[in-house]
């Protein structure tokens, strides 16, 4: 992991949406009036022709890219993650996942790292409310390396996508020419005392925790789920047999989040017990990210604690 | 083409038998939405038959003419209309709405030739016309795309988000036409939410626009002419409609916005569409 190279997976979505402008002429962007923020202004500047400001407006916004996809175009929409799929979710439903249109939905400012805005900028449901949808993919890269590799795949793959983005810079954890796979998760270590399944900031944490537990003699594995649907069964089925304690940490409430993919499979096809690390059940509120991911318990120290009990 | 009058009457004609279509199909679903289908049946008729460039051979013809049926529930007419223009077999509309047959109850643009965009959800089909006007435009094929709003459904918000859309690219191949039949689920347009002025509303929003009698395809014919001619700005036909036009104890009547006829009043419908 590169302390030193640190970076928003919502500046490395913005690097990447500006070669795939000129790698792929189908591919527009459409942003709600927070290009700054989303970070596709770069593209906006280079590819002015493909650049769609749609005002504040998601839901004209995501209608509007399920059209631009029925002709054949590529659209990327953006907003903040809670805008994009909770004011536009009906838009995401029916517009876009029902008829299977190829829309990227790019969600940037999910969970409680977006910091001082607080609760209302918070999302903290989102992987809920879209891994439910039928057709839609859904996915949650851990660092710019994984961001740069999800968003040129999935102009590849034909139909739609979210892609759960964060505002807060985070570690480099993957080397540049690591290869990844969709449905497929990354897994770190052998460690049997237990798994830990992170999903986008809270990767780096885990891993944190898995160098201090080693010093300790306590040997565990960290699963960094990106791929949220399709999820890969498979490594969960053989972290749960293979390792003693099965723990998950996500940015995200615990209802319906990573913690609840994994132990809808764990239920179906290996009952085991799986501690879940994330938001119960509340609203997020103002903090600066590193404080209000120790307040929620989403740090390492928090993690290493769980690992413990 | 060239527009006589015996063109008019074939359309017509051909209006006439979509409407015995709708009903035949909400008939044998004993569901449905007849009233906002029958009042459209001329507007449809007339793009079909007359205005779009397109070709039931290849639906999916990318230099097409789009039509985005926003307030979907219509779809009875949409089905009749394309089953007429041969995109699908006419037998499949007595499948309407049912579980083995793929005329879904609103608009599902996977499964059924010549819908070119599922919607049911208000509000949202006038975002998706304007995507493909502007994709049109992005690769400067030129095709049209019409978008057929209902008055009631231009009560949600997304709608004017989209006008704003439609007007800021000047989207002058986007022909929006509002079916104002006056009457919602719960009574008038005007009672249920105070909406009027529909006309000023959409010039406001930067649309030319256009009055016509939505019922009379000779005046829909010169409208959807005129409206080709506008450059710059989009266009918005507001088609003044008869809720559940053609069937006499169907028109006018709020009641008959989402109800199956009975035999009985099947057969009644069917004699005011023969007469």
């Amino acid at each position: 992991m590169n302390f030193e190279n640190k970076k928003a997976t919502r500046e490395a979505y913005g690097e990447v949406l500006k070669e795939l402008g000129k790698e792929n002429e189908k591919v527009v962007v459409l942003d709600a009036d927070l290009s700054n923020a989303t970070k596709t202004g770069g593209f906006a500047k280079e590819f002015p022709d493909r650049f769609f400001n749609m005002g504040i407006a998601e839901q004209d916004m995501v209608s509007t890219a399920a059209g631009l996809s029925t002709c054949g175009k590529i659209p990327f929409a953006s907003s903040f993650a809670v805008f994009l799929t909770g004011r536009a979710y009906d838009q995401v439903r029916n517009s876009v996942a029902y008829p299977n249109l190829n829309v990227k939905l790019c969600g940037t400012h999910a969970g409680v790292t977006v910091g001082e805005d607080g609760a209302t900028h918070q999302m903290l449901e989102d992987i809920s409310i879209t891994r439910t949808l039928p057709n839609l993919k859904v996915f949650c890269p851990a660092d710019e390396i994984e961001t740069r590799w999800l968003i040129k795949e999935i102009a590849k793959i034909e139909g739609p996508c979210y892609v759960r983005l964060g505002r807060s810079k985070v570690p480099q954890i993957y080397d540049e020419n690591e290869s990844f796979e969709i449905g497929k998760f990354k897994v770190f270590g052998e460690g049997t005392d237990a798994t830990i399944f992170a999903s986008g900031v809270t990767v780096s944490e885990a891993l944190i925790a898995k160098d201090e537990l080693e010093k300790e003699g306590i040997n565990v594995r960290v699963v960094d789920v990106c791929s949220i649907k399709p999820l890969d069964e498979e490594t969960i089925l053989k972290c749960a047999k293979e390792t003693k304690k099965l723990i998950s940490v996500e940015d995200h409430m615990v209802t319906g989040g990573i913690g609840s993919a994994i132990a809808e499979v764990l239920t179906d096809k290996y009952p085991t017990k799986l501690t879940r690390i994330g938001i119960n059940d509340t609203f997020g509120k103002s903090g600066k990210a590193g404080e209000l991911v120790k307040y929620y318990g989403l740090d390492s120290t928090n993690i290493i604690k769980t690992v413990k009990e | 083409m060239k527009i006589t009058d015996e063109t008019i009457k074939d359309l017509e004609k051909k209006a006439n038998s979509i409407r015995k279509s709708i009903v035949e199909e909400v008939y044998s679903a004993q569901s449905g939405h007849p009233g906002g289908a029958l009042s459209i049946a001329d507007i449809l008729t007339t793009l079909y038959f007359c205005q779009m460039n397109i070709n039931p051979q290849n639906p999916t013809d990318e230099n097409r003419d789009r039509l985005v049926l926003s307030k979907g529930h219509a779809c009875a007419a949409l089905y009749a209309t394309l089953a007429e223009r041969g995109y699908f077999d006419k037998s499949l509309l007595k499948d309407f709405r049912k579980i083995d047959g793929i005329l879904q109850g609103h608009p599902d643009m996977k499964h059924i030739p010549g819908v070119d965009m599922s919607t049911g959800s208000l509000g949202q089909g006038l975002s998706a016309a304007n995507g493909m006007a502007i994709a049109s435009k992005l690769d400067s094929k030129g095709y049209r795309v019409y978008c057929i709003l209902g008055d009631g459904e231009i009560e949600e918000g997304q709608v004017w988000e989209a006008c704003m859309t439609s007007s800021k690219y000047k989207l002058d191949n986007l022909c929006v036409i509002v079916d104002n039949n006056s009457l919602q689920i719960d009574g008038t347009i005007e009672d249920v939410a105070g909406l009027n002025n529909i006309e000023e509303k959409f010039r406001s929003f930067g649309f030319e626009t256009f009055n016509v009698d939505g019922n009379n395809i000779d005046e829909l014919i010169t409208i959807f002419e005129k409206a080709k001619t506008v450059k710059e700005k989009p266009t918005a036909i507001i088609a003044k409609t008869v809720k559940g036009k053609g069937v006499s104890f169907m028109e006018n009547q709020v009641g008959w916005h989402g109800k199956a006829p009975n035999e009985e009043e099947y057969k009644t419908a069917m004699a005011d569409l023969e007469a």
